[in-house]
């Protein structure tokens, strides 16, 4: 594509003591693009969101978004700019109903900004907003749900929580950390809908996951990551189909060959 | 009940608390006063018990009892809706009280003017100072906090600046104890009722995220230092308040003020009284601060007695009297069959 991507990630490293998690990763991400990334346990997935989102700082490298440097900004800033997030370990705000979460990002500087409302007038109070938005994602308004405590929720709500309280944000590219996994297959199937609606809505994401079914069925690119080098990236059907990956990700070949004779 | 072998504790709202949910409490006195009863209650019982009491002695601690009120107050409001342990008390009162004095003897301000000076400056001042340390969590801000009045009663000693070991002496005080009582008993309900409306506005569904999840509200583009920081503005104001009030009824300030039962007595009123409610604190105070004077004909033992009344409330009952209040005002229980 010819047009500048929305996020650039050049030669980013990070070390932990002497343990390379990242080690020269480059990738970019298109406009209104879902890029999966997929790599087996503690090949440095979630290293690599952090460091675009500034939780942790990467030890060396160059992030772009929009064209600015965002490499070393705190991660209130980098969210500012329209870079959300979701987390592997879901935390809910515990002691707030789950629409009173909603609230939260709403009170954010950018959504304050982007949301066209200060609250009040015509678009209603932040409580209707956060209704609206939950609505959205698939809580149902007219239920009990909205209105239950985040804590009493369950896995699949909490999800979908944890996506609203992106999309609060209006944001421009959201991170995925591992929306799929714990959820049940019915769960998961009713997850993918809303992913593509997302990316219909013009919002570019990048995906961590281990269910690699669903991920592809979503995913325009996906990159593979093992022991923090990028193995490969390609459209879905490329990265199933090479052999390193299969190597990497699915076990190396002679297990593979021990299994099929045991 | 002893079969609870087949039986099992059920606990549900009262009809009564979930009709007076929402807009639909104004439709019946009932339920009107279902709300507003206990805290008319409060209220007026705050506003009489300087009448109630036998004596200037014992007015004079309910004036003691609405400071450290003040401290419980700030101090299960950051604990319970910021997740920032502040053993500070002392240092606010310190703070505040000593700008008061200054004011008072050096530039000759009155009182009426000296509290709210030194409550803002003093906030401003341990806000500033505390700022260092707010992205500490949990024991490490307590510990931090704690050794701040520490530092600073040794300060004055050392250099003996401000009126060194003998403080400064010749305060203005109050216009009469009626005065005295009175602005500090509304000055706790102000902020009594003040915080725990803060604590729903959106400002304050804030703060109480950083204390669920600081790191989502990172995430969603907020600085938390920031959130902290004016937290921790609005607890120490309540501290700073307290010590300059506190300095005009003693009508002296030494480094006594920034002595720990400012920072401890606090926490064992909120214990007692039920952390996370607020008004639980203030009670605290109202039944810890009249035994412990009532305990002081007994010397040094009174300190004995004082633990172990605190023992019993932490073992028989730790959620405090006012969670169980509530709980009890605002639920049935009945047992049902396994």
């Amino acid at each position: 594509m010819s047009e500048q991507p929305i996020l650039e990630v050049v030669e980013v490293s990070k070390a932990f003591g002497g343990i390379m998690a990242l080690s020269r990763v480059s990738f970019h991400v298109n406009q209104g693009e879902i890029v999966g990334i997929i790599g087996p346990n503690g090949s440095g997935k979630t290293t690599l969101i952090n460091c675009i989102t500034g939780f942790i700082k990467m030890t060396s490298g160059r992030i772009r978004f929009q064209g600015e440097e965002i490499g070393g900004k705190k991660a209130h800033k980098i969210a500012d700019m329209g870079i959300t997030r979701t987390f592997q370990i879901m935390r809910p705000y515990y002691s707030l109903q789950a629409y009173k979460n909603l609230v939260i990002p709403l009170f954010s500087p950018r959504a304050k900004r982007t949301g066209g409302w200060r609250g009040g007038g015509k678009l209603g109070d932040r409580n209707t907003v956060s209704i609206d938005i939950l609505e959205e994602i698939g809580f149902e308004r007219d239920s009990f749900v909205p209105y239950k405590m985040a804590s009493t929720l369950p896995t699949g709500y909490l999800k979908r929580l944890e996506l609203a309280r992106c999309l609060a944000l209006k944001p421009e590219l959201i991170l995925c950390d591992e929306v799929f996994s714990g959820l049940s297959m019915s769960e998961i199937a009713s997850m993918v809908p809303l992913i593509e609606r997302l990316q219909m809505d013009g919002i570019t994401l990048i995906m961590v996951e281990h269910r690699l079914r669903e991920l592809f069925q979503v995913a325009n690119r996906v990159m593979v990551l093992n022991f923090g080098t990028k193995l490969v990236e390609g459209t879905p059907e490329e990265v199933m189909a090479n052999e390193k990956v299969k190597e990497a990700y699915f076990g190396s070949q002679e297990v593979e060959e021990v299994m099929t004779y045991a | 009940m002893g079969n609870s072998e087949h039986h099992r504790r059920e606990r549900l709202d009262r009809g009564i608390k979930v009709r007076s949910d929402g807009l639909y409490a104004l439709m019946s006195w009932r339920e009107l006063s279902y709300l507003t009863v206990p805290r008319l209650v409060l209220i007026v019982g705050m506003l009489i018990l300087p009448f109630a009491m036998p004596g200037m002695y014992w007015q004079r601690v309910i004036t003691i009892v609405c400071i450290y009120s003040l401290l419980a107050l700030s101090f299960d409001f950051l604990a319970h809706y910021l997740g920032l342990v502040c053993l500070g008390g002392a240092f606010f009162v310190g703070t505040g009280g000593y700008i008061a004095a200054i004011l008072n003897t050096s530039l000759g301000l009155p009182p009426l003017v000296t509290i709210p000076v030194a409550t803002v400056a003093g906030a401003i001042i341990c806000t500033l100072l505390l700022l260092p340390c707010l992205p500490l969590r949990g024991v490490y801000f307590a510990i931090v906090t704690l050794m701040y009045p520490l530092v600073l009663a040794r300060i004055i000693e050392a250099l003996d600046i401000l009126g060194g070991t003998d403080g400064i002496m010749g305060l203005d005080s109050f216009s009469n104890r009626w005065v005295e009582q009175y602005t500090v008993i509304m000055v706790v309900l102000l902020f009594l009722f003040g915080t725990r409306r803060l604590v729903n506005l959106d400002l304050g569904l804030v703060f109480r995220a950083v204390k669920d999840n600081d790191q989502a509200v990172r995430a969603s583009g907020m600085n938390i230092s920031y959130y902290k920081a004016v937290a921790v503005f609005i607890a120490s104001a309540m501290g700073c308040l307290g010590g300059a009030c506190l300095v005009h009824i003693y009508m002296w300030a030494g480094i006594s003020l920034f002595a720990l039962d400012f920072s401890i007595l606090p926490i064992a009123a909120t214990v007692i009284g039920g952390a996370g409610t607020l008004v639980g604190p203030v009670l605290g105070c109202i039944i810890l601060v009249p035994i412990s004077e009532l305990l002081r004909e007994f010397g040094t033992l009174r300190i004995v007695f004082y633990s172990l009344i605190l023992v019993g409330f932490v073992v028989f009952r730790s959620e405090g009297i006012m969670v169980y209040g509530e709980r009890k005002y605002h639920q049935f229980q009945r047992w049902v069959k396994v």
